[in-house]
């Protein structure tokens, strides 16, 4: 079983929020579950093209972080973030439309699954190359402490991207300018079909940013209650000292790496395991037991969730296809410089 | 008017800008207390201090993506690359982010980055840093590219470049950071972008060179009248993205012959590529096929006699010119 143990350091007996930011925590990875699902569904019907990356199983590791920021702060994330941006607000229709390749989608159907964006959101991003945002992060940091700004960027990636060249030496100058970053693992034990242990020579991923002046810690990625917490301290931690952290938030993708993976690195077995630490009914059971809701309330935003779901199906179906004429719309900003389309 | 040399056109163009802009500031490798490598800098730090004028680790990649997702959220980054060998380091962000997150994100985020590197090849450094690599930046739809050749155009280009919203590869010269020229006073004189400069007026053939070639390209043109009687045109296109081709095709409605002289490789050059515009343009002007002259298809030697043939140089391009119209003219 290539599994994690649970995390040494895992605190279970948290501090709930209040009841309505808890049944907010709960209905917001309802929604990222029924969106995922339905985009796998869309994706196998054709409506949805290219390359489909699903967060099925992290959505513990995606709320806790987002309800772990400001909205001045800043996330940026991966290829793997539709999920990013409904926690941050952008409308699932926007999401949907974006993957349909309509024109109403988020970035007008130029970027797709992996190429998400809401500026007004302040979700950076939505990047297909591995490792490629964290010095974007980076820059982020740096333009919010030019600007004397107690803003905050977390730049979420996954186990695999720590090897990748980028890691190094964006932790390097983080730690070495003190930029205001949290630097968020997201391991849900496998670069694509590599498990962890086949790629890092370093598992304990929190510790990976040490020797170069990063300071780690790690949350349990299925509980959202735990990685708000320990995501939450370290974002503040950061707002206050202005130097970077890293926090590693272990988790499980129930399924493939993306909608093209026949998933042969990894045992039925493990996957039903991790399946049983379901981060979306441990936390509605915890907020039952808790008083926060009943039964009857639990279905009622099952319900509720799949119906936006639908409502964003249906407007990504009536949003038109971008017009041919468009093509060459926002190459580049038209202005004294560039003037027009070229040769 | 003022004589500077072109290294000292760019110090001032990054003061100025400095001065006008807070948003402003300069990112690279020893630029600041080791003054730059090339001296472009020197000075900047003292009077900017380091919040503005910042020394980096040596990491290309990540110091160019860190200027993409500065100029995402509101600052105008200035990131100088040691020199273009080095840029093959931070392709990923230069080509993947800084070109392709206006277009791929809707038109949401503008990436108003310079990335500022010189190349060329003659001082006996041997292949891995002598590269011309202009061609390949011009080849990337999203970004703009600079070649200026002289001090003028090295102040009002950069300056110019500054101020766009969109990132910009503005490519220097080793060799030309010593030439003095004429350049005109004032914050505000600007060299737009797409505008070409009929360096000497011609009728005989057209010939065009990018960068340092450009000056290569006048010294031919004088040896060209001077000997052989010819009158070349002799064009300086400045700026690869956008490209002035209207210029050059006028040039060649006139003469109906064209020599394209660079110092990068030749396959997929900029020659290759103006050579396939003015034939897709300008068919009918021509009375003979565009001709190329480039550096050698080779990386590039460092024993002096081989670094010298690998790259052009006057009778190359005055050879050229003569082959073109087809032997010596009266």
């Amino acid at each position: 079983m290539e599994a994690q143990p649970d995390p040494e350091n895992a605190r279970a007996e948290r501090t709930l929020p209040d009841p309505d930011t808890a049944r907010e925590w709960l209905s917001t990875m309802t929604l990222i579950r029924r969106f995922e699902e339905r985009a796998g569904e869309m994706y196998a019907r054709a409506k949805v093209g290219g390359f489909l990356h699903l967060s099925i199983g992290e959505e513990a590791a995606i709320v806790g972080a987002a309800r772990a920021l400001r909205e001045t702060d800043y996330l940026i994330a991966t290829y793997r973030s539709h999920g990013h941006a409904l926690a941050r607000g952008t409308p699932p229709e926007r999401v949907m439309a974006e993957l349909f390749g309509r024109v109403d989608g988020c970035c007008k159907g130029r970027g797709g699954s992996m190429h998400m964006f809401d500026s007004q959101r302040r979700f950076m991003g939505g990047y297909g190359i591995v490792g490629g945002n964290l010095p974007i992060a980076a820059g982020i940091a740096l333009s919010s402490d030019y600007r004397e700004s107690d803003e905050v960027t977390l730049c979420v990636f996954g186990d695999g991207a720590s090897n990748q060249g980028t890691f190094g030496e964006t932790l390097n100058l983080a730690a070495l300018w003190k930029l205001p970053v949290v630097f968020m693992v997201t391991n849900n034990q496998f670069g694509m079909g590599t498990s962890l242990k086949r790629h890092s020579a370093v598992t304990d991923l929190q510790r990976k940013g040490e020797s170069l002046g990063v300071p780690g810690t790690r949350c349990d990625g299925m509980n959202v209650l735990d990685t708000q917490s320990v995501v939450g301290e370290a974002v503040e931690r950061v707002r206050s000292e202005r130097r970077p952290m890293l926090v590693e938030a272990i988790t499980y993708r129930f399924r493939g790496h993306s909608m093209a993976d026949p998933e042969e690195y990894r045992s039925k077995e493990e996957v039903t395991h991790w399946r049983e630490r379901d981060p979306i009914p441990a936390f509605g059971a915890l907020l039952e037991r808790e008083g926060v809701v009943d039964a009857a309330e639990r279905a009622r935003i099952d319900k509720g969730a799949i119906a936006r779901v639908d409502a964003a199906v249906e407007f990504a179906e009536s949003s038109p296809f971008p017009e041919p004429g468009s093509l060459y719309d926002d190459v580049y900003v038209l202005d004294r410089q560039a003037r027009g389309r070229y040769w | 008017m003022s004589e500077l040399r072109y290294r000292d056109a760019l110090n001032q163009a990054l003061r100025e800008e400095l001065a006008r802009d807070e948003r402003v500031l300069l990112m690279g490798e020893d630029i600041g207390v080791f003054g730059g490598a090339f001296k472009v800098t020197a000075g900047l730090l003292e009077e900017f201090g380091e919040g503005r004028v910042r020394d980096t680790p040596i990491s290309e990649n990540t110091i160019v993506g860190m200027g993409v997702g500065a100029a995402m959220t509101g600052l105008r980054p200035v990131v100088e690359l040691m020199t273009v060998n080095f840029a093959l380091l931070a392709f990923d962000q230069i080509v993947n982010h800084a070109a392709h997150i206006h277009y791929m994100f809707g038109g949401q985020a503008r990436v108003p980055l310079v990335v500022r590197m010189p190349q060329g090849a003659g001082h006996q450094l041997g292949p891995t840093h002598s590269h011309c690599l202009e061609a390949m930046f011009l080849h990337v739809p999203g970004l703009l590219v600079a070649t200026p050749a002289t001090a003028a155009d090295a102040k009002g280009l950069l300056k110019s470049a500054i101020r766009d919203d969109n990132p910009v590869i503005f490519i220097e010269h080793e060799s030309l950071y010593g030439v003095r020229g004429e350049v005109p006073e004032g914050e505000d004189r600007l060299v737009d972008f797409g505008h070409a400069a009929v360096r000497r007026e011609g009728s005989d053939i057209t010939i065009v060179g990018v960068s340092r070639m450009a000056l290569t390209a006048e010294r031919a043109a004088e040896g060209l009248v001077a000997e052989h009687g010819v009158q070349a045109e002799v064009i300086d296109p400045r700026t690869l993205r956008p490209l002035d081709l209207d210029t050059i095709l006028a040039s060649v409605a006139k003469t109906n012959r064209c020599v394209v002289v660079e110092e990068g490789w030749p396959h997929g050059g900029v020659g290759a590529n103006l050579a396939a515009l003015i034939c897709e343009q300008a068919f009918d002007d021509l009375d003979a096929p565009v001709k190329r002259v480039s550096g050698a298809d080779v990386p590039m030697p460092y024993s002096k006699p081989l670094e010298d043939i690998a790259y052009p140089h006057e009778p190359q391009v005055v050879r050229a010119a003569l082959e073109v119209l087809g032997g010596v003219r009266a």
